[in-house]
């Protein structure tokens, strides 16, 4: 069962076509997937609850690659092979890259960018950051698509503001190797302040604070005209929420007296430690016990004071470069419009409180500091993807009082632009052949909320021809309507082989009144029910047509797989559908086709193996192999 | 007849509103076209038009315009979870027939 999304007024999709789009936070440390799901940005998260994926990949020899906890969990086993903060060597040569000897990655220089030699070949950047973003595409489908249909349009993606042209082109080549269609690379910054829904607020000067898991950024942002421009960017790429961490790891070796630890201690302790600097973000103290394997036992308290104290130069660490990027935009902090903090590690409140005294207000953050930067790109996603209509672009708001459509067989109207719809609107929606050899096509244009064509207003007609000669149903026919800024009306139609098009303008509103209009509208309600049982009646009398025709054409070319008998069941179920579709009761219609379908089957079975056997005849199995 | 929301599925829609800051209800429909005929429509509501029939079902306002009425006179709109995916169900006693996908369905 399709399970179905909360859309705007008037912007609900045809099914299988809900436009699906994505933002992907690309991190150095985590990577997120969010959505615009029911009007609103969501992260979306994993099986088991989790939203944020690691940003680590590990190769086998036998070929594996594990992405996000599972790379994690094998990091300190097989380093070498377990690649973390790819983010920094993208679009980068061996010298480009600050403290490269630390890695203990086998790097390869070439040209262009470097490669890393792992169990599984050598890999360039681009291709582990491609299985990141493979992971978190697959997420994304299962959690979007599922079984509902419909497909994933495209992704933005995004990137720090610093990043040059190689390293873009290669965050986009990533993303394609990955199978996604990127709509768009955005800044970081520009991300974190669209989830704030800052392009919709006064134009002005905007910093963005991001502290993350290893990385600090700053960036200062003009808004003019819904449009961000970056005036300058600085940071420290080696500060993060992990120098914390590590500042209070070594206050516990310390009180507690220990020595060399094993790896395994080590890790354990710096579990509990991160957990503990989280703690004193809400709290003023905090317990820190853990037992180690040499039978020692820590039990420490801390408090909030103490662990600000320790961390106030990390904190200080990260208002130099915030200072240096206002003086390189030339402003100060009284330009400043609204602060925005980014990553996780801005939720300390000493760091809130450094912000808010350099920049002498308080700084946004309401949405949670991990996610924010994922909210972003995914609502620019679904404003690319074409699901919202930004409501300033409208020069004009107006609506259409009738509903806008073509006659299909049987004589009824599928309505392509419905009514309320406002203007300039544009829909497309294929048809397709109803004959085996049909070369063209009469487009009829009308207007109303009836189901029958003769109960609405006839605008206009024209012919498709030229579609080249297929069996029926395998045409794809576009048709477009499109309702410019002014009412007119401009309908085309194109057949997707061939490229042979037709078109026909007019003026949908020409000679209605008010009046008139109203009384259609009132006829249309008056009418539903009875048009309920037309449309029914309609449609199953034009399947009728369609299986009566389908089996004739078989009859006249396999006759010969038939038995006399077994012809003239057909044949008098074909009379008894043909008594019954000329009747007005659309069950009964409805239940000969099924009978009819069940008296073909077994002539429908030897046809197919007929043309199997033509298909396959003379050709060694090894070629069809191939 | 009505057209109503099971508990769980109005929470999530009064929820959404809240979160979205505007609109007065739930808009349900029909529309032609898809693989079976009809589609279903499901809309956040901004305006109550004169032609409306309303219904009140566990405080959220649900919309639904004469056209399509008949075709979803009785619905039930459920909210479920499916693996990773989540949305919105339409329980509905006039369909006869329903695409794989159970997006479109005939009556």
């Amino acid at each position: 069962m399709a399970l179905l999304q909360i859309a705007e007024p008037g912007e609900s999709t045809a099914p299988h076509e809900h436009r699906l789009a994505i933002g992907i936070d690309l991190g150095t440390t985590n990577s997120l997937v969010a959505t615009v799901r029911n009007g609103i940005a969501v992260v979306l998260n994993d099986h088991d609850g989790h939203s944020l994926l690691p940003s680590v990949v590990a190769y086998t020899k036998t070929g594996d690659v594990k992405v996000g906890f599972g790379a994690q969990a094998v990091q300190s086993r097989d380093p070498k092979n377990t690649i973390v903060s790819v983010k920094r060597f993208m679009g980068r040569g061996i010298k480009d890259v600050a403290h490269i000897e630390n890695c203990p990655y086998d790097f390869v220089d070439a040209p262009g960018m470097l490669k890393i030699r792992t169990a599984a070949g050598m890999k360039s950047p681009v291709e582990v950051s491609a299985e990141i973003l493979k992971a978190l595409r697959s997420l994304a489908e299962e959690a979007l698509i599922g079984n509902s249909g419909g497909k994933l349009v495209g992704a933005v993606v995004t990137v720090p503001a610093y990043f040059d042209d190689a390293q873009r082109q290669a965050t986009k080549d990533a993303a394609r190797l990955a199978g996604l269609n990127v709509l768009r690379l955005l800044n970081e910054p520009t991300a974190a302040a669209i989830a704030y829904g800052l392009d919709n607020a006064a134009e002005g000067v905007y910093a963005i604070y991001d502290l993350g898991g290893g990385t600090f950024d700053i960036s200062v942002l003009r808004l003019s005209r819904g449009v961000f421009e970056v005036l300058a960017t600085n940071g420290d790429a080696a500060l993060g929420g992990d120098d914390f961490d590590h500042r209070l790891y070594c206050w516990v070796v310390e009180k507690a007296g220990l020595s060399l630890l094993s790896p395994g201690d080590t890790s354990a302790l710096l579990v509990k430690v991160r957990e503990t600097k989280e703690f004193l973000s809400a709290h003023t103290e905090a317990r820190i016990t853990a037992a180690l394997s040499g039978g020692q036992t820590i039990d420490l308290a801390v408090t909030q004071l103490e662990f600000w104290e320790m961390t106030r130069n990390l904190v200080a660490k990260t208002l130099a470069p915030t200072r240096k990027a206002m003086r390189d935009a030339g402003l100060t902090a009284q330009d400043v419009k609204g602060v925005v903090m980014v990553g996780g590690a801005t939720r300390m409140p000493h760091v809130q409180q450094a912000v808010a005294e350099l920049f002498r207000q308080a700084p946004l953050n309401n949405l949670d500091p991990d996610k924010v930067v994922a909210l972003g790109a995914a609502m620019q996603a679904n404003v690319l993807a074409g699901n919202r209509s930004r409501e300033d672009e409208w020069l004009l708001l107006d609506v259409i009082p009738l509903s806008l459509g073509i006659e299909t067989m049987g004589g009824l109207v599928e309505r392509i632009i419905p009514r309320n719809s406002t203007i300039p609107v544009a829909r497309a929606q294929e048809f397709t052949t109803f004959r085996d050899g049909q070369t063209a096509m009469s487009v009829h244009v009308v207007q109303g909320d009836r189901d029958l064509v003769s109960d609405c207003r006839s605008l206009a007609r024209f012919e498709l021809r030229g579609i080249p000669p297929m069996t029926a149903g395998a045409a794809r026919i576009r048709v477009t309507f499109q309702v410019d800024a002014d009412g007119l009306l401009s309908v085309s139609a194109r057949e997707a082989t061939s490229g042979v098009e037709a078109s026909v303008t007019v003026k949908p509103s020409y000679g209605l009144t008010d009046d008139q209009i109203t009384q259609m509208l009132k006829d249309s309600y008056e009418h539903a029910r009875d048009d309920v049982h037309a449309r029914a009646l309609r449609e199953q009398q034009v399947e009728a047509e369609r299986m009566s025709e389908a089996t004739q054409a078989a009859l006249r070319e396999d006759a010969d797989l038939l038995g006399l008998e077994e012809a003239e069941t057909i044949m008098a179920e074909l009379e008894t559908l043909k008594r019954l579709a000329a009747g007005t009761d659309h069950r009964a219609i409805k239940l000969q086709i099924d009978a009819v379908n069940r008296v073909t089957e077994p002539f429908a079975t030897r046809r197919m193996d007929r043309s199997v056997r033509r298909a396959l005849a003379g050709r060694s199995v090894a070629s069809i192999g191939s | 007849m009505a057209v109503t929301l099971t508990e769980r599925a109005a929470r999530r829609v009064s929820n959404f509103l809240a979160k979205r800051g505007k609109g007065v209800g739930l808009r349900l429909g029909v529309r032609t076209s898809g693989c079976s005929g009809l589609a279903y429509k499901l809309e956040f509501a901004d305006v109550v038009n004169p032609e409306d029939a309303t219904f009140e079902s566990n405080g959220v306002k649900v919309l639904v315009d004469p056209k399509s009425l008949p075709y979803i006179d009785g619905t039930e709109l459920d909210f479920t979870r499916e693996g990773l995916n989540e949305g919105f169900q339409f329980r509905n006693p006039n369909t006869k027939d329903q695409c794989g996908c159970g997006e479109s369905f005939t009556v």
